[in-house]
């Protein structure tokens, strides 16, 4: 039974990994884009919140709604001013952008808010939860990863359904071709990094109510997201949110058996799928 | 018809002047310690240290398309391995130092053969991972200190070479293994050029230039050689091993937050090489000059100093991607350490 | 009458490597014209020029009189210049009605085009709606690529070699419908290796070499030793 409860704990605590991981997927889905910042940009969307909660009195939750607009902008202005210029065939340049960009937002958030630890409190909420037959479900864990659903379906949604996500599946798969049917790609490319970033607001949330944070714990969420994207394999927000899953239930794993053991437990499981599964569990046919 | 003589150089006239300030400074830089203050020779020291982890950083990301952020994992694996043998198993420090530098190579073949599945970009974030698992297991490990590690025993001190003389002549004790270290690095910075330069001008090595040349394709598709991508991996993960035995040996102690710190052994190598010129071996050396430049005015500055680099790195990518070097050398044609032959009609 | 469309001195690059040589072209409105031309002639390259991919001085291409020679191709096409690319090009993970759908997703222009005329157009790639683009045959997806341009009701209509790698009764098939675009008000260029399918088709000809213009004419003036030295430079 401790098992299954354990196991249930890394599901719900995958769920805040595919919320990390979504925006990752989604930009370089779009534009081969890696972009080493997204931990710091979440980092910076849990400041975002804590500020308009904290200065402004929004109700924490106002606040986070609040703020997704505000990371919208925030992409779209870093790709339509920084990350599109750095964006070519060479590899290089959007690495050491994205990767500069970590270490600004890391030291500007330092600077701004010191290195002190804070958490979002909505009240008593995160300390709830109901119980499942012998199981234990706590609310803000089963918020999370119902979320984390919600923004894989909301996700899809576009890129299947809509004429901005055809945009951005063509983009991907021939940009100077998308040129050729009227579409502007800098501009689909800056309305795709707004839109990882609002997911990264929404992970965000999640993020800062679920426990303390400070500025130096962007890097880790990258690398989580970049293993739970790597493990569900490329192309796929299911597979994300798989991987992510993966990802949580490992680590939750390991944390019982050593709670010292729980992030390189992760960690190893990663490599390990790697090893037998080197396109991760649900690879594109294409590419 | 007239008979012309024909020599095969590569060497160009600055390249010969510039072998011979080379030569004064070397012997000037080895004189240094009765020459300048101690303050002075501990900067020299980290200057060095970042020259030579920013050349391997060059010739990995510049030249063999392995762009990684995850070199702080063998400067750690280098410290705590030569930290392991002056607590557990004292040998003399030069077999520790050279120690370091293997295990960090064979650990190094072991983290390539999980992170040569990523592709491009997603190398770099793979060689972050293995970092990370790497601090974890060791900081995990309670004979190592965990997560507060190890100082460096005082008779281990003592066993330097040339520790004994020094004290001779008058160098305090923490004077003299800031002397000794000095030397070491000095060695290692003046080895691992000369090895990257004479590397670069054989047959394997020129091709990777040219490779490099055509920059996208290295990078995107990764240098065809496979094997190539492997000794030049293998190398550098040697030589930053030893780099990390030498950094933690001067400061005596180790621990795991500073041996694998990621600003420290890779934003600040990548700045080094990426604002001085990515791809030369002349760019990380002025790279790392306009680097220590920075720190001395701006350290005091703390977060901001670093909002600045990480600014600067970004601004220099984007206007000048061949680097300060690169502007240098395109406007006046001066090279440094010529790497292409040039036929030179000598009748 | 201006025409439709206009070059003047038109050159383009490719980093040192220049692949057009002052290109002075125009289309009428309502004409069909071909452009043959070797291998490497810059057929394709002054295709890729006119529809913005190549950068080039803003008069050196002007629509309906304007100069647009310094827009982007998105722009342009905005404009109403519209591409089949050499290749197709199609986009592989899309289905065959979303990659139709891409012609008229960015922008709307008022015409005759619509998804269901395109289908009437090709009836084969209604059957076909859902499959993805790449999975067609050769002669479907120029049909997807045809439509595609169409879709975006262009007033002029850049095709680059459509009749490539098919089957004769396909060519047949894709060039049976090149009435219908004309008469729905679009000016066309083809680019063709096929002389005699470039002759049946159009009102006029120009034939390129090394990125000039060495012929021009109606099918009926050309003799076929003009076009044989226009093509391959003279014997002399
Ligand atoms: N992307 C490119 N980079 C460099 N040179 C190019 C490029 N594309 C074409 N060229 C060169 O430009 C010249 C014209 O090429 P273009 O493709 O326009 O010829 P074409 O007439 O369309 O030939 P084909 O009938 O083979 O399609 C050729 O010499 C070609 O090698
Ligand atoms: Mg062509």
């Amino acid at each position: 039974m401790i098992l299954i409860d354990t196991i249930l704990q890394g599901v719900m605590l995958g769920g805040l990994y595919a919320l990390f991981a979504l925006g990752l997927s989604l930009t370089f889905g779009v534009m081969r884009l890696v972009n080493l910042a997204h931990g710091d940009l979440i980092l910076l969307g849990s400041y975002i919140i804590l500020t308009l909660a904290g200065s402004l009195y929004l109700p924490p939750l106002i606040a986070a709604l609040v703020a997704l607009p505000i990371m919208f902008v925030l992409g779209w202005a870093l790709q339509r001013f920084l990350l599109n210029h750095a964006l070519h065939d060479d590899i290089l340049p959007p690495l050491i952008v994205t990767f500069g960009l970590s270490i600004l937002i890391q030291n500007g958030l330092l600077a701004i808010f010191t290195a002190d630890s804070r958490r979002l409190s909505l009240g008593g909420i995160e300390a709830q939860s109901f119980a499942v037959g012998p199981l234990n479900i706590g609310v803000l864990p089963l918020m999370t990863l119902l979320a984390a659903v919600l923004v894989v379906l909301l996700l899809n949604f576009v890129f299947f359904k809509t004429a901005l996500g055809r945009a951005f599946r063509a983009t991907s798969d021939d940009a100077t071709t998308l040129t050729l049917m009227g579409r502007d790609t800098r501009r689909v490319f800056a309305i795709a990094t707004g839109i990882a970033l609002v997911v990264a607001g929404v992970a965000a949330f999640f993020l800062a109510t679920r426990a303390s944070i400070n500025p130096s714990i962007g890097p880790a969420r990258l690398i989580f997201a970049f293993e739970a994207v790597i493990i569900g394999g490329l192309g796929s927000f299911w597979g994300t949110l798989i991987g992510g899953i993966i990802l949580g239930v490992a680590q939750t794993l390991g944390g019982s058996i050593d709670p010292e053991f729980q992030v390189l437990a992760g960690h190893l499981v990663f490599i390990a799928i790697l090893f037998l599964r080197p396109r991760g569990l649900f690879p594109r046919a294409f590419d | 018809m007239t008979e012309h003589k024909w020599s095969l150089t590569s060497s160009t006239r600055e390249s010969r002047i510039f072998a011979t300030l080379a030569i004064v400074a070397v012997l000037l830089l080895i004189a240094a310690p009765w020459l300048v203050s101690r303050g002075l020779i501990r900067d020299l020291f980290q200057i060095m240290t970042l020259l030579v982890l920013a050349q391997c950083w060059n010739l990995l990301a510049g030249y063999a398309g392995l762009i990684s952020v995850g070199q702080q994992a063998f400067v750690g694996i280098g410290a705590y391995v030569f930290f392991s043998f002056a607590v557990f198993m004292p040998i003399p420090p030069a077999l520790a130092i050279l120690a370091a530098g293997i295990v960090a190579a064979g650990i190094g073949v072991a983290a390539a053969s999980f992170t040569f599945r990523l592709q491009g970009a997603y190398f770099a974030v793979g060689t972050w991972v293995v970092a990370e698992v790497v601090q974890l297991t060791l900081a995990k490990q309670s004979v190592l200190g965990g997560g507060s590690g190890m100082s460096l025993p005082r008779e281990f001190r003592e066993t330097m070479p040339g520790f004994g003389i020094l004290r001779e002549m008058g160098f305090s004790k923490s004077a003299a293994i800031d002397v000794i270290a000095y030397w070491m690095v000095l060695l290692l910075c003046v080895v691992t050029i000369l090895v990257i330069y004479r590397f670069m001008r054989t047959p394997a090595g020129l091709g990777l230039g040219a490779v490099r040349d055509n920059v996208i394709a290295a990078r995107s598709v990764g240098v065809n050689a496979t094997r190539l991508k492997w000794l030049v991996y293998l190398g550098c993960n040697f030589i930053t091993g030893i780099a990390g035995a030498l950094i933690f040996m001067q400061k005596q102690r180790v621990s795991p937050d500073t041996a694998f710190s990621v600003i420290d052994w890779s934003a600040f190598v990548i700045f080094v090489v990426v604002i001085g010129g990515i791809g030369t071996i002349e760019g990380p050396i002025i790279g790392v000059l306009i680097f220590y430049l920075l720190q001395s005015f701006l350290a005091d500055l703390g977060p901001i100093y670093l909002i600045i680099l990480g600014a600067l790195g970004i601004v220099s990518i984007l206007v000048a991607p061949s680097g300060i070097w690169g502007l240098i050398s395109s406007r006046t044609g001066i090279v440094l350490f010529p790497i292409r032959h040039n036929l030179k009609k000598l009748g | 009458m201006s025409p439709v469309l206009q070059t003047h001195d038109l050159t383009a690059f490719y980093g040192d490597f220049q692949a057009l040589f002052g290109i002075d072209m125009h289309l009428d409105e309502g004409e069909t014209l071909a452009i043959i031309g070797a291998n490497g002639a810059g057929k394709s390259t002054l295709l890729r020029a006119i529809s913005g991919l190549l950068p080039h001085a803003a008069d050196a291409v002007l629509l309906e009189g304007r100069p647009v020679g310094n827009l982007p191709a998105f722009e342009l096409s905005h404009q109403g210049i519209s591409m089949v690319p050499e290749g197709r090009k199609l986009f592989a993970s899309l289905s065959v009605e979303e990659n139709l759908k891409t012609g008229a997703d960015a922008f709307t222009r008022p015409g005759f085009w619509s998804l269901e005329r395109v289908y009437e157009l090709f009836p084969i790639l209604k059957e076909r709606q859902h499959q993805p683009a790449t999975s067609l045959s050769g002669g479907q997806q120029q049909m997807v690529a045809i439509g595609r341009a169409l879709m975006s009701n262009p007033k002029v209509l850049l095709c680059d070699e459509i009749s490539l790698g098919l089957a004769p009764v396909v060519i047949r098939d894709i060039y049976a419908a090149l009435p219908q675009i004309r008469e729905a008000g679009a000016s066309v260029v083809v680019v063709e290796q096929d002389i005699g399918q470039a002759m049946k088709v159009a009102d006029r000809v120009i034939c390129m070499m090394e990125g000039r213009v060495t012929l021009e004419g109606t099918p009926a003036d050309l003799s076929r030793e003009a076009i044989h030295n226009a093509y391959f430079g003279d014997a002399a």
